[in-house]
């Protein structure tokens, strides 16, 4: 009985981080228990450290855009532009040297293409959210059109194959024996976490996530802020944009478009409350963890990648479920 | 007239152990004009939750004509001939006003098609009725809330209504609307039809009522018709305590040169909201500004608060000019102000005590990007002290503090951006009467103390003149006078009131 | 002179001035066989947009819809294969009760959990998409392969003319069913307690359920009816293109919701009206049809269909803040 009650405060304390780490622990006996000798191997965790980082980072912007009540599904979009426009000005100035052996000042031009892609995106959809004054939904379903309709323009269907080596380093290569995506990550995550909790920025999207009108009077800025908030969301959109066309050497209008689905539900999972106000990095990277943990053992399982879908979506609707339970018992 | 149609025989009601009404009985008798008196938080809605079925009793029983009732739903309720008209009023705003009268009728008669020819005629029937002038039309959204609530009315009255309950129905009103509001209700009195009139407002509960049952934390403590009370006896009752009356004394400190005015208006004018208005309050001075709702005294706090930039006239803050465009201006400029809600527009409920008494300083608080914790913990430490705000620890959500507690977070909040003017809209709403009083007290303390300029907005006309050392009276976009409140009595500045419409 | 500014008469305002445009551009526009292939291209859209109307009325927003759609297209015809059938009636019926099914599931989470309803929709539709093309299969049942009936029933035209060419051309009868089921959600919507009960949901949820609403009844309705209509839809686009491919309909529900919000209909709720939804419906696909009559690439049709997402949006934000002003 006593061990009961425990339990119960346990799953009802406001952070649901311990209740992520069990589940993660529980994914991973399963998977474990499953198939031992393929899950186990080194190999396997390693190359969920170099796949993770991009939907992590896609994740973190969608718990961002959340914070302040709103939602940003122009990020896959935002993500291939990114990489579509790097690589077009890597097809258009590597020059002799040929593409992979590009020099380092356009790997580097190639770079702030793409993070002004993601500045001058985010930019757009604040404008539209807080100027326009449309609701986020709509506003950036509407983007989201304009910029993979501006990618297919840009590739006229097709992969955009070839990048230097040095931006698949970024996707592929390692620092210090880890995976760099993931390094990266770690390093962007620690960063958010630290503007969230730390500057004025952070706790003012809190603030306003957690009550617009007392923001308005208690003298916030909060168009700026919400504005500011979702530049934020395209340049963590376009850095996944990066990776990505790094790790796979290409960039396309359609690739990872499943990645909407899962960057809402582990923004979800990972104790975000979609209303607003509330979310944290440290959530979101447990539940990226653990999906990519599922993930991954299902793919060892020989299970399709069509049947992964089923199952991510299968687990938003169960922690729908269990959160309104718990909700409910509060 | 004396067959009692309701009777709540001790009624008591807990939530999650907390009782909310305590061994309560009520008798409602046929025809009558009722009123239930309380403040804020005393059991006021859990009653007529309980009265409409809402709300199962945990003890007790309903008697309607004499007979038992076992078992209250909010549609055997309605069946009883009950029905409540919310403060929200529950009308579809984008629907028309004859749909919206006659959708309980449909509902009622388990209907599946919409016959509009005769929803039309439901509802212009149930306007008839009533004898008031509504476009059956009109999307309901677009109505001004005087007309909203006649629909309300309208509709409540069309269901064979025995009792209308009515919840706060004067809140939103012009003194002119409440005029005819009461001709409604009289009117509908004379079909034989009760009305439990729900307020906290005792002048106009005295002038509507005929028979009075006050509550206080959850318990009855008077009940009688309404020639029993007057105001002093009903304020006894509500709050339990005598009110004593040490009005605030404000005299301009001596010496030669008095020190500019803290907020000087000039010539001030919203278009359509108020014009011409000019006022001075010196530091230490805590003014009262009172007039009926739509009197335009909200808009001028929040023209002082920078919302309505589009305002004509000077503004000037310890003698300097200032411009008003943004909140942040505003703020820039001194001027703070305390929202009349405090729970939708003051608090960020679910966010922790220190977070919501630093909303308004991280800007300072972090002058290169990374806000300073250490500053930040003795702001809020010495803040919890000295507004002695009754909690352990500053990182407890706001949502779990009383009334009274969550309005010296937003206070305190001011205090910490150095304010200069504070601008206090309903500064005492929704606060129990304990804490009310130490409000106050913080309050005088805060204008002697810092200085403050203080304008109070106040339904209240008794927490004016016991607070303020002066009140200026507003009607219609106008100051039109202004009293010395150690030389007047509520009663007085009541009857000025009064006479506006 | 209130009927001015309803905003259908407005959405058709736009809609003349927009198809002058177009066949000032090119005058092939007003040819007969292209209005009748638009009208065509309205069908399917249109149809799934009905079910969105109602979504939206009631305060909701459904992005699952062309997973369903596709799922119910696929498995019936897949069904019919199997069993050797080959009829009309019973196959269509199969595939709307399908949808609607997988509409209860949404029903069921958004009533019982008060989740939102873009998140729900999301799952639901990545599961039912999801379950198709990893436990159904992914190839796709050509022409040589569907069943005749469907393609026989799609090609019925209710016109039909001869070129001078000798090539014909005509108007599917399948407008017929479309504008069917347009009146038919008309008479609902306005007629019927269950479908005031969608717009009473739409403006006020909490007043709906003190005036003794049901409002699981309501929500089940309208998630429900919007599945059976994808479901309806889907077969039918599939016997209209003589073709079931499980990977169909990916991103339409942008296309779909685009057009409702056209028409009129308000995202937070309790507005929108049929026949605003069919301008609406009529608008995008003009649109997006006339691009190639105007010779602008195929490619950029998706930044054409954003940016008038982005406008209408604008347009309608705009207006409700100078009503609320």
């Amino acid at each position: 009985m006593k061990y009961q009650m425990d339990f119960r405060s346990l799953l009802n304390r406001d952070n649901n981080i311990v209740q992520l780490i069990v589940m993660t622990i529980l994914i991973f006996a399963v998977m474990a228990a499953l198939s031992p000798d393929k899950f186990l191997r080194y190999y396997n965790f390693e190359s969920i450290t170099y796949i993770f980082p991009e939907l992590g980072l896609l994740s973190i912007a969608m718990m961002i855009a959340m914070l302040t009540g709103g939602i940003d599904l122009s990020v896959v979009g935002i993500a291939n532009l990114s990489g579509i426009l790097a690589g077009v000005v890597f097809h258009r100035l590597a020059g002799d040297t040929g593409i992979a052996d590009a020099p380092f000042q356009v790997v580097l031009l190639g770079g702030v293409v793409a993070i002004g892609t993601g500045v001058v995106a985010g930019a757009l959809n604040g404008f539209l959210v807080t100027r326009a004054g449309i609701i986020p939904i709509l506003a950036t379903l509407g983007t989201g059109q304009v910029f993979t309709g501006l990618a297919i323009v840009l590739t006229g269907g097709p992969a955009l194959v070839g990048f230097p080596e040095a931006w698949a380093f970024l996707g592929n290569g390692k620092v210090f024996g880890l995976a760099t995506p993931f390094v990266l990550f770690i390093v962007i995550a620690a960063i958010i976490a630290f503007v969230l909790s730390r500057t004025t920025f952070g706790i003012n999207l809190m603030l306003i996530g957690t009550n617009p009108k007392a923001a308005l009077f208690a003298g916030l800025k909060r168009e700026r802020m919400i504005f500011y908030s979702y530049m934020l969301t395209g340049v963590l959109a376009s850095v996944a944009g990066i990776i990505l066309s790094g790790r796979t050497n290409a960039a396309k209008s359609d690739y990872g478009t499943s990645y909407l689905l899962q960057a809402v539900l582990i923004a979800v999972l990972g104790g975000t409350n979609p209303a607003g106000g509330k979310g944290t990095v440290l959530g979101i990277s447990i539940a990226v963890v653990a999906l990519m943990l599922l993930a991954s053992g299902f793919q060892i399982l020989r299970f399709s990648n069509h049947l992964i879908d089923f199952i991510w979506g299968a687990f938003l609707l169960l922690v729908i479920a269990i959160n309104a339970f718990k909700n409910r018992t509060r | 007239m004396s067959d009692a149609f309701i009777e709540l025989r001790d009624i008591r009601k807990e939530f999650a152990g907390v009782v909310a009404l305590d061994d309560i009985s009520l008798t409602i008798r046929a025809g009558e004009i009722h009123c239930l008196a309380g403040e804020n938080g005393s059991g006021k809605s859990t009653v007529i939750k309980v009265m409409s079925g809402v709300y199962q009793p945990d003890g007790g029983s309903i008697l309607i004509d004499g007979q038992p009732v076992s078992r209250l739903t909010p549609i055997s309720a309605i069946g009883h001939g009950v029905q409540v008209i919310y403060q929200d009023f529950s009308l579809f705003g984008n629907l028309t006003v004859a749909e919206n009268l006659a959708m309980n009728v449909h509902l009622r008669e388990k209907r599946s098609l919409m016959d509009w020819r005769r929803t039309r005629a439901i509802a212009a029937e149930a306007v008839e009725r009533l004898k008031v002038d509504l476009d059956l039309d009109a999307e309901v959204g677009r109505l001004p809330t005087a007309g909203k609530q006649l629909v309300a009315i309208a509709r409540a009255l069309m269901s064979d209504a025995r009792l209308i309950i009515m919840d706060e129905p004067t809140t939103a009103l012009t003194r002119k609307e409440v005029e005819t509001l009461f001709r409604i209700v009289h009117d509908i009195q004379s079909r034989g039809i009760a009305i439990l009139f729900v307020s906290h407002k005792m002048r106009e509960m005295l002038e509507i009522s005929e028979r009075m049952t006050v509550i206080r934390n959850g318990r009855k403590v008077a009940e009688g018709p309404t020639g029993d009370f007057d105001e002093a006896s009903i304020t006894r009752h509500m709050t339990g305590t005598d009110i004593l009356n040490e009005p605030y004394v404000w005299s301009p400190p001596a010496g030669a040169e008095p020190p500019p005015p803290r907020l000087e208006i000039r010539d001030l004018a919203v278009p359509g909201r108020f014009e011409g208005l000019s006022l001075a309050i010196r530091p230490g001075e805590i003014v009262g500004l009172s007039g009926l709702l739509g009197s335009g005294r909200t808009e001028v706090a929040l023209t002082l608060f920078g919302m309505l930039p589009g305002y004509r006239g000077e503004v000037r803050v310890d003698g300097a000019p200032v411009t008003l465009r943004t909140t942040h201006d505003a703020i820039e400029a001194g001027i703070a102000y305390v929202p009349e809600d405090r729970l939708t527009e003051g608090l960020f409920l679910a966010q922790s005590i220190n977070r919501n008494m630093l909303a308004t300083s991280y800007e300072r608080l972090a002058p290169r990007l990374v806000i300073d914790r250490h500053r930040a913990d003795a702001m809020t430490s010495g803040m919890i002290k000295s507004m002695q705000i009754a909690t352990p620890t500053g990182e407890k959500p706001v949502i779990e503090l009383s009334g009274g507690n969550q309005q010296r977070v937003v206070l305190a909040r001011w205090l910490l951006t150095d304010a200069r003017v504070l601008i206090l809209n309903g500064p005492t709403v929704g606060v129990d009467v304990g804490s009310k009083a130490e409000i106050h007290r913080k309050i005088r303390e805060l204008a002697v103390r810092h200085g403050l300029a203080v304008v109070m907005i106040s339904d209240d006309v008794l927490e004016l003149v016991q607070n303020c050392n002066r009140i200026v009276l507003m009607h219609r976009g106008r100051f039109v006078d202004e009293v010395e409140t150690a030389a007047t009595t509520e009663e007085q500045v009541s009857d000025m009131l009064k006479t506006f419409t | 002179m209130t009927w001015l500014r309803r905003s259908e008469v407005v959405i058709a305002g736009i809609l003349v001035l927009a198809m002058i445009v177009i066949g000032l551009v090119n005058p092939a526009f007003w040819q007969l066989d292209n209005l009748f292939s638009l009208l065509r291209s309205n069908v399917i859209i249109g149809i799934m947009a009905l079910g969105v109307l109602l979504v939206l009325i009631s305060g909701g927003i459904d992005v699952s819809f062309p997973a369903f759609a596709v799922a119910a297209m696929y498995l019936t015809v897949k069904g019919m294969l199997y069993l050797g059938y080959d009829g009309v009636a019973l196959p269509f019926l199969t595939a709307a009760v399908m949808g609607l099914l997988f509409g209860s599931l949404n029903a069921f989470f958004v009533y019982k959990f008060r989740m939102i309803p873009l998140i729900v929709t999301l799952g639901t539709g990545a599961m039912v998409r999801g379950f198709l093309l990893g436990v159904v299969g992914t190839s796709m049942i050509n022409i040589n392969k569907m069943p005749p009936a469907l393609i026989d029933f799609a090609r019925t035209d209710v016109l039909s003319f001869t070129k001078a060419d000798g090539t014909t051309y005509g108007l599917t009868a399948m407008v017929l069913i479309y504008l069917g089921l347009a009146l038919a959600m008309h008479l609902v919507l306005r007629y019927t307690m269950i479908g005031r009960s969608v717009y009473a949901l739409g403006g006020d949820a909490e007043a709906a359920r003190r005036a003794g609403f049901d409002l699981r009844k309501t929500i089940f309705f309208v998630y429900c009816t919007a599945g059976a209509l994808a479901g309806f839809a889907g077969l039918l686009h599939s016997g209209m293109i003589w073709l079931a491919n499980p990977r169909d309909f990916v991103g339409l529900e942008l296309d779909v919701i685009a057009a409702v919000v056209l028409g009129g209909a308000s995202i937070f709720g309790g507005r929108g009206t049929v026949l605003g939804t069919m301008l609406g419906v009529f608008m995008l696909v003009m649109v997006k049809n006339s691009l190639i009559i105007m010779k602008v690439d195929t490619t950029w049709q998706r930044v054409v269909v954003g940016i008038i997402i982005i406008i209408a949006t604008a347009v309608t934000a705009w207006r409700d803040r100078r009503r609320q002003a």
